[in-house]
């Protein structure tokens, strides 16, 4: 094939994901990208200008060797590109479709510079999926054994990542996961329709056919606690527990039925499948025909709203107390809410749930605000509006502000430093307080993104490696 | 999967479960609970540990059948397995030597009673029991329960046994006796524990009541079991699940844990519906029900 010249690669337009239409997937919870066909891909492949200088990579938390595998799709060697993606992710078909490339490897891209960013995205996503439908698992090199012990706490992307690095540098990986299923908030948070659970499962499956061992219902701090890991022989511990204690607002009428935090939603519906009830035995309210109010401008606030349209509402709102300028969601995911029929109510704030006389959420009262001077995230300061309050009828809320830190590990270990939020004290590789605890993702950093949560299991699964061949003095080589 | 290594009903619809887990066996202490969940479909529900050997590595449970899930899982028998179980969960009970106690157990919330009532008897405390029931033969764990405390009363709301009324009215008659009562411990349906705590309250009697709120996870990721206590909102399945009476909202408790009444009772009439059909047509057999759930 003839090369082409930077200026014809930057006349190619970016490559559109086919999508369901809006008004059909609002009504199901099958995956709202279709996905790039080989044509599509290899013609957004064409586009990258395969620059010396690769800023993209620096905007990758995992460092995706993003140029080289852009290459290989463009050449049509699908799996080799594959290939190339794992030597730093084990997870593409999972960053493909959840991580923010727009503020990462794509805001940096130099083709954005005049035009659209490389759709990298989408690419990865491609390869990842070209790879599992066509050719299945394929076992990478691992490392020999050297009989050393890890334990990882929480099967979410942190703990997945880790394990997936660690097992591969040859010590035995075990996984504790508190619930029932693996994934942690791939599996109870992001909703089907971003992330088919088959996916998630997929992934986790190969961890263990490279010998990760995944134990279920064991909650760390209560079924366990990390000393007794030590004790059972593990010789250094990952802590990934995530950002487990949603916040509430401190509200009047906070606890009637009918308010909900995103964590319960989401789980209610992603984790235990409540939306197939009764064939699953977990129930939700109904609310076909109902209007659901979900009170947040993250990620989460639009995977719980535009949930809460799947399952039957005729009227489903983000609130939202300042404008969609400073909403923290990405990008895609308020353009597709939109286009799901989602009406976002900006720069007003809940300040009150009220009930009927049996406890049923029936109104909201609503604050409208204004924005004034930035506060300390940069972002400006919604101020109220005083007088501004009406009453909007609503039967079920969602209350997606971000989530704190689950206390159980702190609780149950006090030599292991937290800061007053209760996140766990860590450097930048991971190392905490405790000799021997690592700790990443949310519950060091506060509720963030999957692909910082896999970049902190790496950086851990790095900081791991070199402390136990420290402490154990294995040489380096005899290691690999 | 977790094994079943003991089933047996110890009333109509009152089933005692021995569950191999055994490092909930080894870990748990009075007042605490798993999270139980019956099949890959099946929700995921709360219940309070009655027991544990730790040699067997069983965990016990005392399940009344009363929605689908609680039936399902009373149709289990000896061998059999759950999908999951885990835990230990929630806050241990906070045992003292308080001097005179009274532990009250109103049906079911008699078994989750029994094994902070042993931990009270161990802990020095005279421990007075009153296990109440509907009837006579809903009584359960009085055996254990007389081994256990210095006093047992029994109450039956149909007079078939002990005394005629209610768990209260024993509790009153004690406090007007003038008995001296430093400490109660009630658990049961929630009009029993409200009334117990409107009964002590005058008196100044110290009084912990076991909540049992709709849970999913039980780990405090989703706040789903959040309750009122002392005006403040707690999450009882890692603050609690046992709190001081006098400061618990039982209205909002009580309005809460009807939020799924109508999806419980579809969701039990169809379970119903299949297994009259599965009777019928041979692939339930009618000795492994026992005397079991009856429809």
């Amino acid at each position: 094939m003839e090369k082409l010249s930077n200026k014809e690669k930057m006349k190619i337009p970016r490559q559109k994901m086919p999508e369901q239409e809006p008004l059909i997937r609002n009504m199901n919870f099958s995956e709202v990208n279709l996905g790039f066909t080989p044509e599509l891909a290899q013609q957004e492949a064409l586009r990258c200008l395969e620059c010396k200088t690769q800023n993209c990579i620096e905007g990758c938390p995992v460092r995706v060797q993003i140029r080289d595998f852009i290459s290989l799709v463009a050449v049509g060697d699908f799996l080799g590109a594959a290939r190339k993606i794992k030597e730093d992710n084990l997870l593409p078909a999972i960053c493909g479709r959840v991580c923010p490339q727009e503020e990462q490897c794509e805001v940096v891209c130099v083709t954005g510079k005049k035009g659209d960013p490389v759709a990298i995205g989408r690419l990865e996503r491609f390869v990842a999926d070209y790879e599992r439908v066509n050719v299945g698992f394929v076992k990478p090199e691992l490392k020999p054994r050297n009989g050393r012990k890890v334990a990882i706490i929480g099967s979410g992307p942190a703990g997945l990542s880790c394990a997936g690095d660690l097992i591969q540098m040859g010590y035995e990986v075990t996984v504790f996961e508190a619930l029932h299923e693996l994934g942690g908030v791939l599996i109870y948070g992001i909703p089907e329709f971003r992330l088919p659970k088959e996916i998630v499962k997929y992934e986790i499956d190969n961890l263990a056919k490279l010998g990760v061992e995944f134990i279920t219902n064991a909650v760390i701090g209560r079924t366990d606690t990390i000393d007794e890991l030590f004790e059972d022989g593990y010789d250094a511990v990952f802590a990934a527990t995530g950002a487990g204690l949603p916040y509430f607002m401190n509200i009047p009428g906070e606890n009637l039925i009918g308010v909900y935090s995103a964590n319960e939603f989401l789980t209610r519906i992603n984790l235990m499948k409540a939306y197939r009830f009764p064939d699953y035995d977990s129930p939700m309210i109904d609310v076909k025909g109902k209007n659901v109010a979900v009170i947040g401008g993250g990620n989460t606030a639009m995977d719980a709203v535009r949930t809460a349209k799947r399952l039957g509402a005729i009227n489903a709102y983000i609130i939202y107390r300042r404008s969609e300028k400073e909403m923290p969601a990405r990008i895609e995911e308020i353009h597709h809410a939109k286009e799901e029929g989602i009406e976002f109510r900006l720069l007003e704030n809940p300040i009150e749930f009220i009930g009927d006389e049996f406890g049923w959420l029936k109104q909201a009262k609503i604050q409208k605000m204004e924005l004034g001077e930035p506060d300390s995230s940069g972002r400006r300061r919604p101020v109220p509006i005083k007088g501004s309050e009406y009453l909007l009828d609503i039967d079920l809320v969602v209350i997606a502000v971000g989530n704190g830190s689950n206390p159980l590990i702190s609780q149950t270990t006090p030599d292991l430093q937290v800061n007053k939020w209760g996140n766990i004290i860590a450097d930048e590789k991971g190392a905490t307080s405790k000799e021997g605890v690592f700790a990443g993702g949310d519950i060091v950093t506060g509720g963030a993104t999957v692909i910082l949560a896999m970049g902190a299991g790496r950086s851990a699964a790095n900081a791991i490696d070199e402390y136990i061949k420290k402490k154990f003095e294995i040489p380096t080589e005899a290691a690999n | 999967m977790f094994k079943i290594i003991h089933a047996e009903f110890l009333a109509p619809d009152i089933k005692l479960f021995q569950i191999h887990s055994p490092k909930i066996a080894k870990k748990r202490k009075a007042g605490q609970f798993v999270i139980i969940r019956v099949d890959e479909h099946g929700e995921r529900i709360p219940l309070t540990i009655a027991d544990s050997d730790a040699v067997k590595g069983t965990v016990t449970i005392i399940v009344q059948g009363i929605g689908k899930t609680t039936k399902q899982l009373n149709e289990k028998n000896t061998g059999e397995f759950i999908s999951d179980i885990v835990g230990p969960l929630g806050k241990p009970s906070e045992i003292e030597n308080y001097g005179n106690v009274v532990v009250i157990g109103g049906g079911v919330g008699t078994a989750i009673a029994y094994p902070t009532a042993v931990a009270l008897k161990k802990a020095g405390n005279h421990v007075i029991s009153i296990i109440g029931a509907r009837n006579k033969e809903l009584v359960i764990l009085e055996k254990e329960m007389d081994e256990t405390s210095n006093e047992v009363f029994v109450t039956t709301d149909d007079g078939s046994y002990g005394m005629h009324g209610f768990v209260t009215d024993k509790l009153t008659q004690l406090i007007n006796e003038g008995r001296k009562i430093d400490f109660v411990l009630a658990i049961g349906p929630i009009p029993m524990m409200k009334r117990v705590s409107e009964v002590t309250k005058p008196h100044g009697i110290k009084t912990v009541v076991s909540l049992n709120p709709i849970m999913v996870d039980g780990t405090g990721m989703c706040g789903g079991c959040r309750a009122t206590v002392d005006d403040k909102t707690v999450f009882v399945c890692v603050d609690g699940p046992e709190f001081d009476a006098h400061k618990v909202d039982f209205e909002n408790l009580t309005l809460r844990n009807r939020a799924y009444l109508t999806q419980e009772k579809s969701s039990l009439e169809k379970f119903i519906a299949n297994h009259e059909e599965a009777f019928k047509s041979g692939s339930i057999e009618e000795c492994k029900i026992e005397h079991g759930p009856r429809y």
